[in-house]
C-alpha cells in the first residue's frame, strides 16, 4: 500500500492521505456519538426510572387524618393500683367508640348499610392506634377531646387525588354518597393531610395506612450484620492464604477456579442451599435475619475475597519483603504490615458487596424471609423480612395504596445504596495509596 | 489474631442460639387467595389477643401443603392456607411424616375470568374456556374429523364454532379476536380450581370427557395462548390493563379490589359477584380452606387462640371483617360445621 503510495506525485499521495484521514477522523466522530448516545440512552433510562417512582412515591410521604370528638373514660381502664390495666385496655371498645363518634358528623344517617359504609371511611386499625397513644400517655396525663386518627387507605386515595371520582360508581372503591361524605368533612375542616411518620416508625400491616418499612429497615440492617461478620474475616483469611500461604498447584488453581465461579452463582441457589442446610440440617429458624445473614454472606464471600486479593496484591512486595527481612514471621508480615495498607480496597469491596445483598430478595424467599410480619424483629433469630421484600409483598398486595408505599419504599432503598456506594467512594479516595 | 477469636465466638454463639430457639409465634405457609385473609386475621389477632402476630408466608397452596406435611415440630410451619383440598398424594405425604391436621373452610371465593375495562365484554360458556386453553382437541377444533391434534384455534371466533358445532347450539357470535389468557401456575390452588372447575366440567360440556379423549382437558396449551405467570396477582390486572385483548384467572377479592381496571366474564349466563359465589351458581365458586397441625396445638402459644379468632362470625360472618376485603361468608350450616371441627382439637 505504502509502496504504491509513494510512487504517486506529492499532490496525489496529499489528496489520497486527506481523504483517509477523513475516514479516520469519521470513524473516531461516529464511535465518540454512539458512546454519547449509548449514555443519553443509559441516563434516560435512569431519569425515567426515578422519575416513575419518585412521582409514585412521594404522595405516601402524606397520611389523610380526620378529627374525632371523643371523651376518654380513664377511670374504667384502671385497676386498683391507678394503673393500666391489661384486660380493660383491650376490652375497651376503641373501634366502636371512634366510629360511634364519627357518626355523629352526620346524625341523619341511620340505615345500619349506610352506617356500615360511613364507618369505612375510618381507618380500620384507628382504634389500636388511638390505645397505644392513650397507653403512652400514660394513666395519670390529661387527654385532650378530639384526636386526629387516620382515614381509611380509599379515603387516603381519593384525598390525594389518586381515586378517579369521574369514573362510574361501579368502578371505584368509594361510592358516590361516601364521597359526598368526605366533601362535607373537608368543607368542615375535619379532614387534614400530616407527614406520614407511620411509614418510617413502623413495620408491615394490612392496612396501608398503618404500615411502614421500619420492620424491614431492621430486619435488613440484622442479616447484613451477620452477613459482616460472617464473612468479613472468613474472606480476608482466605484471601491472605491464597495469596500468601498456598502453594501454586493444582488445588489451588482447583480454589481459585471455583472462587470466581461462586461470584456468578445465581442468588435463588444460595437461598436453596440455606434451606437444605442451614434450615433443614442444623434446624435454625425459619424467617430470621440470622440464617438471612449467612445466605447473603455466602453470596458476598466471592466478592470480598476478590477484593481483598486484589488490594493485597497492590500493596508493593517490598513492603512485606522489609518486614520479613528484619525478621517478622509470615504472619506477622501479612496481618501487620500488608493487610492495615490494603484494608481501604477491602473495605471498598465489602461495602459493594453489602450494597448487593442489601437489594438481594430471591435467597430470601427460600428461607421464608418473605412473609408478612407485623412485629419490628428485636435479635437474629426473630422472624424478620428485609427492604427489598417488603417492596416485593407491597407491590403485590391488591390495595391500590400500597402501590405508592412500595414507590417510597424503592426511593429509601435506592438512598441506602447510594449512600453505601458513595461510602466505598470517598474511602477508598481518602485512604488510597500511590505507591 | 483477635478477631479470629472474635470470629470463633461468634460461630459457637450461633450454634447455641440455633439449638436454644423455640418459637413463641405462629407460622402460616400456603395459598396466595387465602393470604389477604389470613393477614388480616393475624395482625387483629395480634392488636387485641396478647399473643404475637402470626407470621405469614405467602406460598402457593402446593408449596405451602408440601411445607406443612415435611414433619411435626417448631421448624415446621403450624398453619397451611389452601386454595382447594388437599390432595390424596399430600395426605400420604404428612402421614408418612407423623403429621395430623384437622382441615377448616373459612369461606367462598369464585374464581374469576377477567378482562380489562376496555376490552370486549363476555358472556361466554364454561365450555368455551376448557376449548380456548386445552392442549389437544379433537381435529385440533379447527378441523372436521375426531382424531387428535394439537389445538390450532387462534381466536374467540374459532372457539365459538367448535363449542357451537360440538354442543349442537347457536354460535354466540364471539369477536375474531386472538386467544391470549394468563393462568396461575402449577402450585397455585387457583390453578387446579381452574382445573376442576373450567377445564373439566367445561371439558363435560363439551361432551368429551369420555372414552379416548377423557383426559385431554388436564393439560394446558404451551403455544403460548395460555401464558403462566407467578403468584402475583397485582403483575396480571397491570397486564389486562395494558392490554386489552387479554384475559386472566384468579380469585374473587382481586377482582372486588380492581373493579376500576378489570371486569369478570359472564359464565354460563351467570354473573361473577358475592351471591352467586354464595349460593354456588356461579361456575367457579369454591370453597377457601386452611389446615392445623393437630400435635401444634398445645405446643405453640396462642395457636388455638388464633383458631378460635377466624373461625368467628366476628371475622368469617356477613357482619365480619373479611367480608369487605372480599370473604364470601359461608352458610350458616357450613360455619357451624366449622366451629364443630375447631371443639374436636
Amino acid at each position: 500500500m505504502s509502496n504504491v503510495v509513494q510512487k504517486l506525485g506529492a499532490k496525489k499521495r496529499a489528496a489520497i492521505i486527506e481523504a483517509s484521514l477523513k475516514k479516520r477522523h469519521a470513524k473516531e466522530r461516529r464511535l465518540r456519538a454512539y458512546g454519547v448516545a449509548a449514555i443519553i440512552f443509559a441516563i434516560g433510562f435512569l431519569v425515567t426510572l426515578l422519575s416513575t417512582v419518585i412521582g409514585n412515591g412521594y404522595t405516601a410521604l402524606q397520611q389523610t387524618q380526620v378529627k374525632i370528638d371523643l371523651e376518654i373514660p380513664i377511670a374504667k381502664l384502671l385497676n386498683d393500683e391507678g394503673q393500666f390495666d391489661e384486660k380493660r385496655l383491650r376490652r375497651y371498645g376503641w373501634g366502636s367508640s371512634i366510629k360511634k363518634s364519627f357518626r355523629t358528623n352526620f346524625p341523619d344517617v341511620t340505615d345500619r348499610m349506610a352506617q356500615r359504609a360511613l364507618g369505612e371511611l375510618v381507618s380500620a386499625n384507628a382504634g389500636f392506634e388511638l390505645r397505644q397513644l392513650v397507653e403512652a400517655a400514660g394513666p395519670e396525663a390529661t387527654l385532650p377531646t378530639s384526636f386526629w386518627v387516620k382515614t381509611s387507605d380509599d379515603v387516603d386515595m381519593l384525598m390525594k387525588g389518586r381515586m378517579d371520582r369521574n369514573l362510574p360508581e361501579q368502578q371505584r372503591r368509594l361510592s358516590d354518597q361516601q364521597i359526598a361524605w368526605v366533601d362535607a368533612l373537608v368543607a368542615d375542616g375535619k379532614i387534614r393531610k400530616v407527614f406520614n411518620t407511620t411509614f418510617f416508625t413502623a413495620a408491615d400491616s394490612r392496612e396501608p395506612e398503618s404500615a411502614g418499612i421500619l420492620g424491614a429497615v431492621v430486619g435488613s440492617a440484622l442479616a447484613l450484620m451477620v452477613t459482616v461478620i460472617l464473612s468479613l474475616p472468613l474472606a480476608v483469611m482466605a484471601a491472605i492464604y491464597l495469596e500468601y500461604f498456598a502453594k501454586p498447584g493444582k488445588v489451588t488453581d482447583f480454589i481459585e477456579v471455583n472462587i470466581n465461579n461462586l461470584a456468578a452463582v445465581p442468588s435463588i441457589v444460595f437461598g436453596l442451599l440455606g434451606l437444605s442446610v442451614f434450615l433443614g440440617f442444623f434446624g435454625l429458624p425459619r424467617s430470621a435475619p440470622l440464617v438471612g445473614g449467612m445466605v447473603l454472606a455466602l453470596m458476598t464471600l466471592p466478592t470480598i475475597i476478590i477484593a481483598t486479593r486484589a488490594s493485597i496484591r497492590a500493596v508493593p512486595t517490598s513492603i512485606r519483603d522489609a518486614a520479613l527481612g528484619i525478621g517478622a514471621s509470615r504472619m506477622q508480615a501479612a496481618l501487620d504490615h500488608v493487610l492495615p495498607l490494603a484494608a481501604p480496597g477491602i473495605l471498598t469491596g465489602t461495602i459493594i458487596g453489602l450494597a448487593q445483598a442489601l437489594g438481594e430478595t430471591a435467597p430470601l424467599i427460600m428461607i421464608g424471609m418473605v412473609a408478612f410480619i407485623v412485629d419490628v424483629p428485636t435479635s437474629v433469630t426473630s422472624p424478620a423480612t428485609a427492604l427489598p421484600v417488603q417492596i416485593f409483598i407491597w407491590a403485590d398486595s391488591a390495595e391500590r395504596a400500597f402501590y405508592e408505599r412500595s414507590s417510597l419504599a424503592i426511593v429509601v432503598l435506592l438512598l441506602f445504596l447510594i449512600a453505601m456506594n458513595l461510602t466505598a467512594v470517598m474511602l477508598r479516595r481518602k485512604f488510597e495509596k500511590k505507591w | 489474631m483477635r478477631f479470629v477469636h472474635g470470629f470463633v465466638g461468634f460461630v459457637a454463639m450461633v450454634a447455641v442460639s440455633g439449638a436454644a430457639q423455640a418459637r413463641d409465634q405462629i407460622s402460616i405457609v400456603g395459598s396466595s387467595t387465602v393470604y389477604p385473609f389470613s393477614t388480616i386475621v393475624a395482625e387483629k389477632f395480634g392488636q387485641s389477643s396478647g399473643f404475637k402476630t402470626p407470621v405469614i408466608e405467602s406460598t402457593g397452596s402446593g408449596g405451602g401443603l408440601k411445607l406443612f406435611c415435611a414433619g411435626v415440630g417448631l421448624s415446621h410451619p403450624d398453619i397451611t392456607n389452601a386454595s382447594r383440598a388437599i390432595k390424596a398424594s399430600e395426605e400420604e405425604l404428612c402421614a408418612s411424616n407423623g403429621v395430623e391436621f384437622v382441615e377448616f373452610i373459612v369461606g367462598n371465593d369464585g374464581v374469576a375470568f377477567a378482562n380489562s375495562l376496555e376490552g370486549e365484554s363476555f358472556s361466554i360458556s364454561i365450555a368455551h374456556i376448557a376449548a380456548a386453553l386445552a392442549a389437544e382437541l379433537p381435529g385440533g377444533g379447527i378441523a372436521n374429523g375426531a382424531d387428535i391434534q394439537a389445538n390450532g384455534m387462534k381466536t374467540w371466533a374459532q372457539v365459538d364454532a367448535f363449542v357451537a358445532g360440538q354442543m349442537g347450539v347457536n354460535a354466540l357470535g364471539l369477536p375474531a379476536l386472538p386467544i391470549s389468557v394468563m393462568v396461575p401456575p402449577p402450585t397455585s390452588g387457583t390453578r387446579d380450581a381452574m382445573g376442576s372447575l373450567f377445564m373439566k366440567e367445561g371439558w363435560k360440556k363439551l361432551g368429551l370427557y369420555d372414552g379416548e379423549t377423557k383426559n385431554l382437558y388436564k393439560s394446558l396449551r404451551e403455544d403460548g395462548v395460555a401464558i403462566e405467570v407467578g403468584e402475583n396477582d397485582s403483575l396480571i390486572i397491570e397486564k389486562l390493563a395494558a392490554d386489552k385483548n387479554l384475559f386472566g384467572v384468579f380469585g374473587y377479592s382481586f377482582f372486588d379490589t380492581n373493579r376500576d381496571k378489570v371486569k369478570a366474564s359472564i359464565l354460563d349466563g351467570v354473573e361473577l359477584n358475592f351471591e352467586t359465589i354464595a349460593s354456588y351458581e356461579y361456575p367457579g365458586a369454591r370453597p377457601l380452606f386452611f389446615y392445623v397441625k393437630k400435635q401444634h396445638v398445645d405446643v405453640v402459644p396462642g395457636l388455638m387462640e388464633f383458631i378460635e379468632a377466624f373461625i368467628s362470625e366476628e371475622a368469617m360472618g356477613m357482619d365480619g371483617y373479611l367480608f369487605p376485603a372480599g370473604l364470601v361468608p359461608l352458610s350458616e350450616d357450613d360455619f357451624q360445621e366449622q366451629v364443630e371441627a375447631a371443639f374436636s382439637l
